[in-house]
Formats: structure tokens, sequence, C-alpha cells
């Protein structure tokens, strides 16, 4: 197997508390291969946004990288980069598209200028070519009329159409990652149909990987090749997008998948995970997810799991899971 | 449609609610949004109406039109046999008691400077609820014991609650009245999808035993399908298809349903590929396209389709409003009003939820 396009290892990211600092990402390690697509999985507040932003040196402040993190891109510690390399990486190597098209586009500029301005900062071209690159790939992201819509102001677009906007910004420079935090979140269920379909399309046929930030697994299950699922901070399950929602074995992705609303709970009642998600700093000492684990025993409330491998792909960080693959 | 069934809790007809277009430097009105365009609804007692569609399709301005927080510009709605459109305002504030509403963002819906006691005996003092104080303090707190929330927590602000926590308040205020009719505006989007559940059960339980009618307006097709015992699906101001929630995700019959039920994801990991079956983006309601709304973005429209208002075609269950349902639907049914649930069989919905 070739070196990992991208590797986290023991990512710790901190901001300031009453006393001290706190980790509101805890020793997260990830590895996404060239091509694939990564779900990072979780409900607000766990991390999986800020863990997005630090890849991309953008941690809001006070938010701060603690060492030893390692931030590995095709082999160069991004932690470590100065800052004009790092700049050359955003939006060259590295696209990164929001949930929010609106809230990411200039309203007083007309988006085709937006994109042609992401081209021409990363590529020296002539003005006439760079403009032709630009409705190039307004038509790959499914933009219909191009040459018109490159002089469309944003509130002039739909969602869906920002949306396809910022993914023709991101992917100018055929970067070989794009991170994509909720991508369609915002959109409506025929619109993110669309979205999803040109992603897909789009990672097969450009053979750029995806780091997928998401709530949704029903979106998982549509373009994901891996998944792992945040809580508190910490990663708690990884696996096969198959694996994963297939036979989920960590308690908190289990319940997070039966608390969907699927066809065979009408009429019965829906799973649920009993409490609420710990705040940073309130998190136990133990497993985090104990308090609201129906099979948390003793060790879960004293010791932090480690990863137990159920199968070559498919890790667990889990108490239970432990004694039952050793037992 | 006139007829009015007896059975009916609530019965709408022909609403209308249009927004007025103000431009140039006199705001002067250059046009209208018809944001609800002809709507009929019929709420039979106890169950559960799913009033589903995209962003701008209307369905939260006709659960505000029904409560009048916005006047409609037209149409009728029966409560009870009333016509609530024709009330005098003091004489509608009466309804309001028994027509209550939980909102999408539980943040915004509750003052910041009321406590939570406040919050939720608001509703009680204007109804005259409770002989005391002391006797309304009692009642919120037997209302936060059932929807889970402690008691001891009463003197506390919103902004001390999470989010779930928040909803809960609301629908504790809105029980405190004792309402018939429960208007849920997307009051469970905003929340995680594990809390989302916890929600979900909450309002399955107090549907029971508090023998509620909910009418619940929502974009996610999965809680639809998990919880609806009949849904209206809308589209640019119209309801262009109503069913029983079982037929309607078995046998879609409007292009438009079809297209909504092959975005939903499945999370079978055998079962992948939602299929983008509308085309292009949902037209501005300020602009609706010419004849059926739909049929810039439908895969099947024919010619007609452009020029002609979609015809009502009446089903068993329901209604679509398409062309194409009438070309293949039998003769026969292409009139009258639709039958009572009762009449359908629902044995294995109503009080199971």
């Amino acid at each position: 197997m070739s070196a990992p396009l991208l590797s986290l290892q023991n990512l710790v990211l901190s901001f300031p508390a009453e006393s001290g600092r706190t980790a509101v990402v805890d020793k997260v390690s990830l590895e996404i291969a060239r091509g694939e697509t990564l779900a990072l999985v979780g409900e607000s507040g766990c991390g999986k946004s800020l863990t997005a932003l630090a890849i991309m040196r953008l941690l809001p402040k006070p938010g701060r990288i603690e060492p030893p993190s390692r931030i590995e891109f095709d082999g160069r510690n991004l932690i470590e980069l100065p800052v004009p390399e790092m700049r050359a990486i955003r939006g060259g190597a590295i696209g990164m598209i929001f949930q929010e098209p609106m809230t990411s586009l200039n309203p007083v500029t007309a988006v085709g200028r937006q994109v042609l301005e992401a081209v021409l900062l990363h590529q020296p071209l002539p003005r006439s070519a760079a403009h032709e690159r630009v409705i190039e790939l307004l038509q790959m992201v499914g933009i219909p009329d191009p040459r018109q819509r490159f002089y469309a102001y944003p509130h002039q677009l739909s969602g869906g159409l920002k949306q396809r906007v910022m993914i023709a910004m991101a992917m100018a420079m055929r970067p070989r990652l794009l991170i994509a935090d909720e991508p369609t979140t915002a959109l409506d269920a025929t619109i993110r149909a669309q979205i999803l379909e040109l992603l897909r399309q789009l990672s097969a046929t450009t053979g750029t990987a995806v780091l997928l930030i998401t709530h949704d697994f029903g979106v998982v299950n549509e373009i994901a090749d891996r998944v792992a699922v945040m809580y508190a901070g910490m990663i708690v399950e990884e696996g096969s997008r198959r694996e994963l929602l297939g036979q989920p074995r960590h308690p908190y992705a289990q319940g997070l998948i039966k608390s969907v609303p699927r066809p065979a709970a009408r009429g019965g009642k829906l799973e649920e995970i009993k409490g609420v998600v710990p705040r940073p700093g309130r998190w136990p000492p133990g497993c985090r997810f104990a308090p609201r684990c129906p099979y948390a025993f003793d060790r879960c409330e004293t010791e932090l799991p480690q990863r137990t491998a159920v199968s070559p792909t498919q890790g667990v960080w889990c108490h239970l899971v432990e004694y039952e693959v050793h037992a | 449609m006139t007829i009015l069934s007896a059975e009916a809790l609530l019965e709408v007809r022909g609403l209308r609610t249009s927004f007025p277009i103000r431009s140039g430097v006199l705001r002067r009105v250059a046009g209208e949004v018809r944001a609800v365009d002809g709507v009929d609804l019929t709420i039979y007692p106890g169950e559960t109406l799913a009033l589903v569609g995209e962003s701008g399709c209307g369905k939260t301005t006709v659960g505000r039109s029904l409560l009048r927080l916005i006047e409609p510009s037209g149409g009728n709605i029966w409560f009870d046999g009333v016509n609530l459109t024709r009330l005098a305002p003091a004489a509608f504030n009466a309804y309001r008691q028994k027509l209550q509403i939980v909102m999408q963002d539980p943040g915004a819906a509750l003052d910041p400077r009321l406590t939570v006691r406040d919050a939720i005996a608001e509703g009680m003092e204007a109804f005259g609820i409770g002989a005391s104080a002391e006797a309304r303090t009692q009642r919120v707190a037997d209302l936060m014991r059932r929807v889970s929330l402690d008691p001891e927590l009463m003197w506390r602000y919103p902004h001390e609650f999470s989010g779930g926590q928040r909803q809960r308040i609301c629908i504790a205020r809105a029980l405190a009245v004792d309402p018939v009719l429960l208007i849920c505006d997307e009051a469970t989007s905003a929340l995680d999808v594990s809390i989302q559940a916890q929600i979900l059960n909450l309002l399955g339980e107090l549907k029971a035993e508090r023998r509620l009618t909910y009418l619940f307006i929502t974009h996610d097709l999965g809680v639809v399908r998990y919880f609806a015992d009949r849904v209206a699906v809308m589209y640019l101001g119209r309801i262009v298809e109503l069913g029983r929630t079982e037929r309607v995700f078995a046998n879609p019959l409007h292009p438009y349903t079809k297209a909504l039920l092959a975005s939903l994801p499945s999370l079978d990991p055998e079962r992948r590929g939602v299929r983008p079956l509308a085309i292009g983006d949902v037209p501005s309601p300020a602009r609706p396209p010419p004849g059926c709304h739909f049929h810039p973005r439908c895969p099947v429209r024919i010619d007609a389709c452009s020029r002609l208002d979609p015809p009502v075609v009446a089903l068993p269950d329901g209604l679509s409003r398409c062309l194409l349902t009438l070309k293949a639907a039998p003769a026969s049914q292409a009139a009258g009003g639709a039958p009572p649930p009762a009449a359908l069989g629902r044995t294995e919905t109503g009080d199971s939820a």
C-alpha cells in the first residue's frame, strides 16, 4: 500500500477555558488514501468541522493546534509549513467547500470573476485563457449557460447553483483533496441529490480524494468509501461504508444509525440516545460516551478505551467490543 | 370543492396567501408572491397529516395562515364547524387556545427575558387556565416533568438550556393551554439526529395520551414516513399530491413526489444511488411557470403541461394534480371529494404511534 495522501496523527486542538486550555479535538488520527472519499460523521460540537479547518490551518483564533500533532499531506507536515507555502496549498492542492454557499461567495462580485480570481491566484494565465478555463469549470459542475452565468451575482443564483460555483472554485486547481463541510445540508432534497451525484462523478473522473464532513448517514451511504464517527472530540469507530452502516459496533454509532427514522420503525418507537452531548471541558474521565451508554460498566467510567480492530479495516474504541473480540 | 365532511376537525378550502412585492423609492406594490395558491386540506381528529415540500413551497405559510399569524388573502378555514376566516380578531382569539404551534428554532421562539415558568404559564394566564399563580406554577411543573425536564429548572432562562431542551419547553408551552390541533413547523429540523429521535418519540406519546391532532410541516421525508398517517406534498404554493403515507411512499403518482422520494438516501449499505429525477432548480415563487408549476423540471412532461393548469384528480385516498395521472386514472375517479380516512381501512396507523 502506498503512503496515504493525508494523515492526521494525534491531532489535538485546544481553546482557552476558565482554567488553562481545553482540548476540543483530542488525539484524532485519520488517513485518507489517494482518490478515496472519507466521511467524518458526528453531531454538532463533536469537533468534525474544527478538524477540517485545522487541516487548512484555518482554525479560528484563539484555537490552537497543540504539539505534537502532525498533519501530513503528501509527505509534508502542514503544521510546520511557512505561511506562503500553506497559502499555495489552500485552494491549490486542497480545495474546500462549506455548508453555506451564500456566505462563502462575495455578494458584490460576479461569480465568474470570483472563480477567475481563484484560477489566476494559482496559475499565471493570459486573461482570455483564464476566462475560458472558468467557463470550462462552470460547465464541468453542471451550470447551465455558463457564458451568461459568468456575469451573474450570487443573489441571482439559487442555493444549488451557488454550491456548484463553490465546487467549481474548489476544483479549479485540480486539487488532490477536496474538503467538503456539510456541502448539502442547506440544500433541498431534489437539489441535494443533484449535488451528491456531481461530487461522486467529479471524484471518480478527476481522482480527487474527498474528506466529507457530515451528520447525515444518508449522505454517507451515497458517496463515502470509508467512514469515521466522532463523539466529544474523539474518533469512536472507523471502517468501510459497508461495515459502518451494516455492522456498527460502537454503541454510539449504533444509536446514531438507529435513531434515524426509517421505514421499519413506522408505528413503533425510535431508538433514542438518552441525555445530551457533554460540553468540552465537562468530558468524563473514562469513555466519553459512558454516561449515555446503555452497556456501560465500571471500567468505562474510569479508563479511556483504546482502538480494537474487529476487521482489517474496522476499528472501535470501546471496552465492551475489546472484551468481545478478545474473549 | 365545497363539500364539507362531518368528521373533519379542520377544513381548508381555496386558501390563498400572498405577499406584496414592493419596489422603487416609493415602495409601490409592483406585484405579489402567491406563497399559497389555492390549497384544500382536510384534517381529521386524531390523525397526523404531514405537509411536505422544499423551501419556498409555501408549507410554512399554510401553517401560519391557519393560525392567522399571517392573514390569508382568500379562502376559508373551518374548525369544528366555525369559519375562522370570518371571525373578528377578538372572537378568533378564543380559537388560538385550540390551535397551537411549535416552531423550528426554539431559540428564537422563546422570549429570552422570560423564565421557563413564565414562558409556559403565559398562555394559561391569557386564557384564564389555573385558579391562581401557584396553581399555574404547579401545572408548569407537571408539564415540565411530562416533557422530561427537571421542574427545579423552571426559574432559569432559555439560554441556559440546549436546543433539544428548549424544544421541550416549546412543546410544554403549547400543551399548557390544552390545544386540540398542534401545528409542528419543522419542529425537529434544527436538532441533532439523536435528539430528533427523542422529540419525535415525545410527540408520539403525547399524541396518544392527549388525543392530539398534528399538522406536521417538514421537508424531511424520513420523518414523514415514520410519523404521518397521511401526507400532502406541496410545490410552489399548490398541493400536488395527497394520500395515505404508505401508498404515497410505495406508489407515488405525481412526478414531483417521485423525484422527492428518489432523492431520499437509503441507510442500507447494499442500496445506494439517489437519482436526481428533477431537472434544474426550483423557480422563484414570484414568477411561477405557467400551466403546471413543476413542468420545467418534470422528466415526463408533455406539451400541454406548459399551457394547462393541471386538474385535481381524486384518488381513493386523496388527490394528484397532474395531467398524466388524469390520463392514467379511470374517468369515474376524476370527480368528487376524497372520502374520510375512516373509510379507507387505515387500521395499522391511528393510535399506535
